[in-house]
């Protein structure tokens, strides 16, 4: 049985309140890494361990943290959940950990990461701040993977590239070729690409809550000819 | 945004105005046809009607009536510049991506006819030459030193079919400009290369046409005098400032003026009325500057040609420039600024 809480959390974290399409939080990384599939996805599920490690451990102090210093703190505890997840990608993923570069310790300034851990695992239970943090993280990677999906098809025609950064060598011949002898092309690779990407994407899911609104509005469709 | 009084009368209204700009196109165009081949016409044919289905489908889209929109002349005049700015007998995808670019991303996106920031058929340009390099820098030679230039129907075959029995390399050719670049960097001097290259080219016909369809703006009053003249001397005073500290690594002022799209872009391209500025000190900094930025870009950068990315970075200015630049009104203060 799922509680009406729980539920409006999930959505929440997946569509209403989606950190790139909604709150357009983090969109730093999100912008300069979404060049493909793999990288999306890696950087995106790094991201939603972090969160879920700093929202859980937040919520868990949050009654012994001083109200004035609790930014400071948050800060604190988020660094310490990356530099995790830093040393552990370092440690098994590395060719990708290199691929990454920057972007995994940048995850600590992502303003989404702190965003939730403030306004929501600051004040609520453990289990919802943590089913919080991965959903919303979830909501970002589930928006960058279907724009680097995007940005790899236009731009290179292919899908999964790089999968044997993570997966090891035998990856190599799991790349799928969308559009064979693509010319590719480079502006949807290029940064430019990124913003018009992410664009279309607000754009897809402002229409579609338009359309159900109008839905919602006219309960019986008119059937006039 | 002109101060008042806001006169509409039928010769300005924007068909009128887009036939008259597309009138003074076509010397240029013949001309081109000559002076290169006759790949122009099927380019020409191409991006028009991209840009016919682009446009009607962005109306359609937006619910918007297609009739007024579709016969204004705006699409096709976009359609021209972007035509005549791209080297021709390129695949026909190339042109078609071209147009999508600038009617439903640079055009429709932002607002529509009026409404958008940067010029249509430049943005095209600068997606293009940022994705397909390669493609873009196949400029058909000029018919006077091809090997061979592609007929009518051989340059359908090219745009259409891809790549026959002819080889790009028998009717392509380095730019004048890349032609310099390449020159001085392997330590020659500019002024022998850029000298030959004009004896070969016989483009100052074709430059000269374009200055002759500009004329005709202005003695149309489509144009005023402020952007063609601030923009040629903006390239004339930076090239002769560079020619002047060594004139063997840098072309001279002439040479900037004949090459590339300086004259299509000082009359047709700079002076869209939409995203160019609006007054008339305005017009002066705005071209001035593009004219400043082509030069610095076609000597220190890597593309061909630099008159579509000073295009587009004076377009981003404009608003601010207009800000600063209102004419006094009749009345006001001296040294007061209007309309901030």
């Amino acid at each position: 049985m799922i509680s009406r809480e729980t539920r409006d959390i999930i959505v929440n974290g997946l569509w209403k309140q989606n950190p790139s399409l909604v709150q357009l939080l983090g969109l730093c990384p999100l912008l300069a890494i979404s060049n493909s599939v793999v990288n999306s996805l890696s950087l995106g599920l790094a991201t939603t361990l972090v969160m879920a490690v700093a929202s859980a451990s937040v919520s868990l102090v949050r009654n012994f943290i001083p109200h004035e210093i609790r930014i400071p703190t948050f800060v604190l505890i988020i660094a310490a959940a990356v530099t995790v997840v830093d040393l552990l990608m370092n440690a098994y993923v590395h060719p990708l950990y290199l691929v990454l570069g920057v972007f995994i310790p940048l995850i600590t300034t992502n303003c989404i990461v702190l965003a939730r851990v403030e306004t929501f695992a600051s004040k609520r239970s453990t289990f919802n701040s943590v089913l919080d943090a991965v959903m919303m993280g979830l909501g970002l990677t589930l928006v960058l993977v279907v724009l680097g999906a995007l940005r790899e098809v236009g731009g290179k025609g292919t899908l999964f590239s790089g999968l044997d950064l993570a997966l090891g060598p035998a990856a190599r011949d799991w790349v799928v070729t969308v559009l064979p002898d693509y010319q590719g092309f480079l502006l949807a690779i290029l940064p430019p690409g990124a913003f018009i990407g992410l664009g279309l994407l607000i754009a897809l899911k402002n229409g579609i809550e338009a359309m159900r609104q109008a839905r919602r509005a006219r309960p019986v469709p008119a059937l006039q000819t | 945004m002109p101060g008042s009084p806001h006169i509409s009368l039928q010769r300005n209204s924007v068909r009128a105005v887009m036939l008259k700009v597309l009138a003074a196109l076509v010397p240029g165009v013949i001309v081109h046809a000559w002076v290169f081949g006759p790949g122009i016409w099927v380019s020409l044919l191409v991006c028009t009607a991209f840009a016919y289905l682009f446009e009607a489908l962005a109306l359609a889209m937006r619910n918007l009536p297609l009739k007024p929109f579709l016969t204004d002349g705006s699409v096709l005049v976009t359609a021209w510049l972007l035509a005549l700015s791209m080297p021709t007998l390129l695949p026909w995808w190339i042109y078609a991506v071209g147009m999508l670019i600038a009617v439903l991303v640079a055009k429709h996106l932002y607002g529509g006819l009026g409404q958008n920031l940067f010029n249509p058929a430049m943005v095209g340009y600068a997606a293009l030459i940022v994705s397909f390099p390669m493609y873009m820098n196949l400029w058909p030679a000029p018919v006077s030193v091809a090997s061979h230039t592609p007929n009518l129907m051989e340059a359908f075959d090219l745009v259409f079919a891809g790549q026959g029995a002819v080889s790009p390399d028998a009717y392509t050719a380095a730019t004048p400009m890349d032609a310099v670049r390449a020159h001085v960097r392997a330590g020659g001097r500019a002024e022998e290369i850029a000298r030959e290259s004009f004896k070969l080219i016989g483009k100052e016909t074709l430059v000269l046409t374009y200055l002759l369809g500009g004329v005709l703006l202005l003695a149309t009053r489509v144009i005023t005098w402020h952007i063609p003249v601030a923009f040629l001397a903006g390239v004339t005073v930076t090239a002769g400032v560079l020619y002047g500290l060594d004139p063997a690594r840098y072309a001279d002022p002439l040479f900037h003026l004949v090459t590339g799209s300086t004259m299509l872009g000082a009359f047709f391209i700079l002076t869209d009325p939409v995203s160019a500025s609006g007054t008339p000190r305005g017009k002066l900094i705005y071209a001035g500057l593009a004219g400043f930025i082509t030069v610095l870009i076609r000597t220190y950068g890597n593309y061909p040609d630099g008159v579509a990315f000073s295009v587009l970075l004076m377009n981003m200015a404009v608003p601010f420039i207009d800000a600063h630049t209102q004419p006094r009104v009749f009345g006001e203060a001296r040294g007061r600024r209007g309309g901030s």
